[in-house]
C-alpha cells in the first residue's frame, strides 16, 4: 500500500514527464510541418501572406503539433495542482530541452553534433537554476 | 543567416519572455481560476494585462513557426531560451528585484549554451531528391517564378 506522500510524488513526476513528452512531440511535429512548408519568408516574398497561411494550415503535422502542445498545457495544469510551480516549471522545461535534442536527432534527422549537445545540456541546467 | 533571420530569432525570445511575464503578472491580479466558476476564466481573459500577454504569445508562435521553417529545432530552442536571460535582466535593472547568485549562474549557463549553437550552422543540409519530408520545399525551389505564380493563382500548393 502506497502512502499518500509517495502517491503525490508519483503523480507529480508522472505529470511532469507527461508535460515534457507532450511538448517534445509537439515541437517535433511543428518543426516537421514548417520544414515541409519551407522557408516562409521566401514563400511570402513569392506568393504573399495568403499562400503562407494556406500552406501552414493545410499541413496535418501542424495540427497534430498544436494538439500535442494543448495536451502538454493541460498536463501542466494537472501537474500544478499537485506540486509547486518552482518544481514543475524548471523540471518540465529542462526535460523538454534534453528530450528535444534526442527527438530532433532521431525523428527529424537533424545533425545534433557536440556543440548542440553542449547547448542542450547547458540551457537545461541554466533554466533549472534560473527558475529554481 | 542574414539580418532578417536574427531579427526573427530575437522576436522569438522577446515575445516568449514578455508574453509569459505579462500573463503571470495578469494572473496575479485576477486570482485563481476555478473550473466550477467559468466567470473567473472570462474575467481573467478580460484583464488587460492578460490580454496583452496573449497577444504577445501569439506573436511568439508566429515568429517561432517562422524560425522553424528555415532552421533546425535544436538551433531555435536554445536561441529562444535567451528570453529567460532577458527576463532576469529586466527583473534586475528595470524592476530592481534581487537576482540571486544561482540565477546569475543560470544566466551564464544559458548564454554559454546559446553561444555554442550560434557558432554552428542554423540548419542541417538536406539531401537532394531525398525523402518524402524534404519533397515539398525541393519542389518549390525547382519551380520557375512564373510557374509558381500560376500555381498560387490556381489555388495553392497542395
Amino acid at each position: 500500500m502506497m502512502s499518500p506522500d509517495s502517491i503525490s510524488i508519483a503523480y507529480t513526476w508522472a505529470s511532469i514527464l507527461a508535460v515534457a513528452l507532450a511538448s517534445v512531440v509537439g515541437d517535433v511535429l511543428l518543426s516537421r510541418a514548417m520544414r515541409e512548408v519551407g522557408d516562409v519568408n521566401d514563400l511570402w516574398w513569392r506568393s504573399g501572406t495568403w499562400a503562407v497561411v494556406r500552406r501552414t494550415l493545410g499541413n496535418p503535422n501542424f495540427f497534430a503539433g498544436l494538439l500535442a502542445l494543448a495536451l502538454s498545457f493541460f498536463s501542466l495544469m494537472f501537474s500544478l495542482s499537485w506540486a509547486d510551480v518552482s518544481l514543475v516549471g524548471p523540471a518540465a522545461a529542462s526535460l523538454t530541452f534534453i528530450g528535444n535534442a534526442f527527438a530532433a536527432k532521431i525523428f527529424l534527422h537533424e545533425k545534433v553534433d557536440r556543440r548542440r549537445w553542449m547547448a542542450a545540456v547547458l540551457v537545461a541546467a541554466g533554466v533549472a537554476l534560473l527558475a529554481g | 543567416m542574414n539580418f532578417r533571420k536574427y531579427l526573427v530569432l530575437a522576436g522569438v525570445a522577446i515575445f516568449a519572455a514578455t508574453g509569459d511575464a505579462m500573463l503571470s503578472q495578469g494572473m496575479k491580479q485576477t486570482g485563481r481560476i476555478s473550473p466550477h466558476h467559468l466567470s473567473t476564466l472570462i474575467a481573467a481573459l478580460l484583464n488587460p494585462t492578460v490580454a496583452i500577454g496573449i497577444v504577445l504569445l501569439v506573436g511568439f508562435f508566429a515568429t517561432y513557426m517562422n524560425a522553424l521553417s528555415w532552421a533546425d529545432l535544436t538551433y531555435v530552442l536554445p536561441a529562444s531560451s535567451l528570453g529567460y536571460v532577458l527576463l532576469a535582466l529586466i527583473a534586475k535593472f528595470v524592476l530592481h528585484e534581487h537576482v540571486s547568485l544561482s540565477r546569475w549562474l543560470g544566466i551564464a549557463l544559458i548564454s554559454g549554451g546559446v553561444g555554442f549553437v550560434a557558432a554552428g550552422p542554423a540548419a542541417t543540409p538536406r539531401k537532394e531528391g531525398g525523402s518524402a519530408e524534404s519533397g515539398p520545399d525541393r519542389r518549390a525551389e525547382s519551380l520557375s517564378p512564373d510557374c509558381k505564380d500560376r500555381r498560387a493563382a490556381s489555388g495553392g500548393w497542395e
